[in-house]
């Protein structure tokens, strides 16, 4: 695999508190293509956030990488000394977040700070470097980018800040961009624009994106292949489509439960009892367990590794051989297990 | 007053005072300027409905919220909630009367309730001021009874609100307003903090309490997936006024207001996925120097001179020229 821009080895962080180690992220695979948009969903707490900031090696004291392994193409990038790791970032990672004001220098003009991270990244001098952050600014759609360049960020609508951010993190012309909630902050029309936006940068710069947000609509519209993730662990990844229309992971098949649709009837939402567990307080087993109707014997000792099952990786043991009778085999599905489960109570 | 509707909104406006500071006013010269957040909206809802208020930032979807419970005084028109005006200065009596019954649930579950004080207080806090139930003992039996409807234990009431997810704290914070045995409860987004498994599960909650106890909801969001999920009617509001108002279910079959049918297509949405849309232009006007004749001119694809020089008036439902002269023909998708 060439193309690999990212590549995820079995990531492991944590934070030391007082109260013990917080396992944020334990144990988390992934690869993301050249051009591929890959989503990350889950709710509060999951370890969507953490795991961008991994990438960008931007995880402060308490919190350290515990362990695997960071390729960005092909580049161990975990464990770089920070003065090279800063090259990487901004250089080789682009970052978009969530609030457009504060990734924005309030008290710099816009102009001023796309040229400074174009001449800090390539051999422009500054007058070309303006005029390439003209071009960059047309391109992301601001409207008169020429005499808006001048202006400074409180000047802008939120969407337009957005726009700014994205701007600044395509100066360099990343091999990858993490957004981390990128629309979080926008109303839905503007929402509708930045995401387009994203989508045609994916893919007339072959730029791979790593979009983390906990909305699904989102995900479903811009991704090509989603990762579900629950208290720190993936907990199905598979092409967005699949994942979003059967999902495998009885924990994905209640995300997409609970999602009020517009097509929807009035019926009454899925419901997941229960909320995610404290990362203090993670069960044995898998962490699911406690909130999941499927759940057999092996589900409180064991924990499920993700297993590759029809395109998907899904960590659960109902998609695991080994389980004996609760093995979903061939061509069954969740609501089999149900029938299973009533058959045998 | 059996033909009346249970709330009735007539013609409120308000506008807020934006002006420069006097003496700058005077020294650099300049006008005093008004800021029009709501602008002549007018709705009923009859009793055990859910009228759900739509639109994006700064459409003026909060502002009315208040105004209905009376938390801010309106620039001009009525509301009143079964027969009396919430707005009239001599209906005090009768309104303090009304107060028990209207309740309000926030959209920050972390701010809107005391920090300091254990659930239990919080929850009882209604029930003592308004001397629903007497002696202590019977107050803490009422306040068990409240919290194990909205599916928390009768034990939780001895912790404080940190000790809750968001969730929870939602949960709590709808405890309260069924204290007082209000009828009509006013939701601000109250579901637009919370994790979509928490979604679900308060939105459920609402609905069982709704049936329960035939309560009255004012629905304000920005999510219309979760509007089409609990309304009965919809108003979508764009710039302090109301757009388009309809059946919740016809809203989303057929809309009529170009901004309507812009929103839509903007929601991302599951089944949709993979779908290149129409790409949305532009973004709310500044609402201080909003756009002469319909304030939504600038970024509709029908717009001509009249819709430029004339404001539409709320007719059949649709406040659109283009609608009302038939230049715009309603999209049926049933």
């Amino acid at each position: 695999m060439t193309d690999t821009v990212l590549s995820v080895r079995d990531l492991r962080v944590e934070f030391h508190t007082r109260r013990g180690v917080l396992k944020a992220i334990d144990g988390v695979s992934f690869d993301i293509a050249k051009g591929e948009v890959l989503g990350v969903v889950g709710e509060s707490g999951a370890g969507k956030s953490v795991t961008g900031s991994a990438v960008i090696g931007l995880i402060d004291p308490p919190g350290r990488i515990a362990g695997g392994e960071i390729l960005l193409s092909g580049q161990r990038i975990d464990n770089l000394p920070p003065e090279q790791m800063r090259k990487v970032r901004g250089k080789r990672i682009g970052m978009i977040f969530q609030d457009p004001l504060t990734s924005l220098n309030p008290l710099y003009r816009i102009s001023e700070q796309l040229i400074e991270t174009i001449t800090t990244h390539t051999d422009l001098s500054p007058s070309q470097a303006r005029t390439r952050a003209i071009e960059l600014l047309a391109e992301v759609g601001i409207p008169a980018p020429d005499r808006r360049i001048d202006s400074y960020p409180h000047e802008f609508s939120g969407g337009m800040r957005q726009r700014v951010v994205i701007a600044l993190a395509l100066c360099a012309e990343p091999e990858l961009i993490i957004a981390d909630e990128p629309t979080t902050a926008l109303d839905v029309s503007v929402q509708a624009q930045i995401i387009t936006l994203l989508k045609r940068l994916g893919r007339e710069h072959g730029t791979a994106i790593m979009l983390v947000t906990h909305d699904m609509g989102v995900i479903a519209e811009t991704a090509d292949r989603v990762a579900v993730m629950y208290a720190g662990r993936v907990a199905e990844i598979g092409p967005v489509h699949d994942v979003v229309r059967n999902p495998l992971h009885p924990y994905a098949e209640g995300l997409m439960g609970a999602i009020p649709t517009l097509a929807g009837e009035e019926a009454r939402l899925v419901q997941i009892p229960g909320s995610m567990p404290r990362l203090t307080r993670i069960p044995p087993g898998c962490a699911f367990n406690p909130r999941c109707g499927y759940r057999f014997g092996r589900c409180t000792v064991d924990r499920p590794d993700p297993l590759p099952w029809r395109g998907h990786k899904v960590a659960c043991h109902l998609y695991d051989p080994a389980s004996g009778p609760h093995f979903l085999g061939e061509g069954r599905t969740l609501a089999a297990a149900e029938k299973h489960e009533e058959a045998t109570a | 007053m059996t033909t009346q509707p249970y709330v009735r909104v007539s013609d409120l406006s308000r506008s807020f005072d934006v002006s420069k500071p006097w003496l700058n006013r005077v020294i650099e010269g300049g006008e005093k300027q008004y800021l029009k957040a709501v602008d002549g909206v007018s709705f009923d809802i009859p009793k055990g409905e859910t009228f759900a208020l739509v639109g994006e930032s700064g459409s003026g979807k909060s502002t009315v919220a208040r105004m209905v419970v009376g938390l801010l005084p309106p620039s001009r028109g009525e509301v009143t909630i079964d027969g009396v005006s919430m707005t009239d200065r001599k209906a005090e009596a009768e309104r303090q009367r009304l107060r028990r019954r209207i309740q309000m649930v926030f959209q920050d579950p972390y701010a809107s309730l005391n920090p300091r004080w254990r659930v239990d207080r919080i929850v009882a806090e209604p029930i003592r001021a308004f001397k629903l139930v007497e002696g202590e003992a019977d107050i803490r039996a009422r306040v068990g009874e409240l919290l194990t409807l909205v599916g928390l234990h009768p034990d939780d009431g001895v912790k404080y609100p940190h000790e809750f997810s968001g969730g929870q704290r939602q949960r709590v914070a709808i405890a309260r307003a069924l204290a007082s045995e209000a009828e009509f409860l006013v939701c601000d987004e109250p579901t637009s903090a919370l994790d979509v498994s928490v979604q679900a599960q308060i939105l459920n909650l609402m609905r069982d309490l709704q049936d329960k106890f035939g309560l009255t909801y004012l629905f304000i969001s920005h999510n219309l997936a979760v509007v089409r999920h609990m309304a009965t009617r919809i108003g979508v509001m764009y710039l302090g006024r109301i757009v388009e108002i309809s059946g919740g279910r016809e809203m989303f079959t057929s809309p009529k207001h170009p901004y309507t049918r812009m929103l839509l297509d903007a929601v991302p949405d599951l089944a949709m996925s993979g779908q290149e849309r129409a790409p949305v232009a532009g973004e709310i006007p500044n609402p201080i120097n909003p756009p002469s004749g319909c304030t939504f001119n600038p970024r509709c694809p029908w717009a001509n001179e009249r819709c430029l020089a004339e404001r539409p008036p709320l007719a059949d439902g649709v406040a659109c020229h283009a609608v009302h002269e038939g230049r715009l023909a309603v999209k049926n998708a049933a």
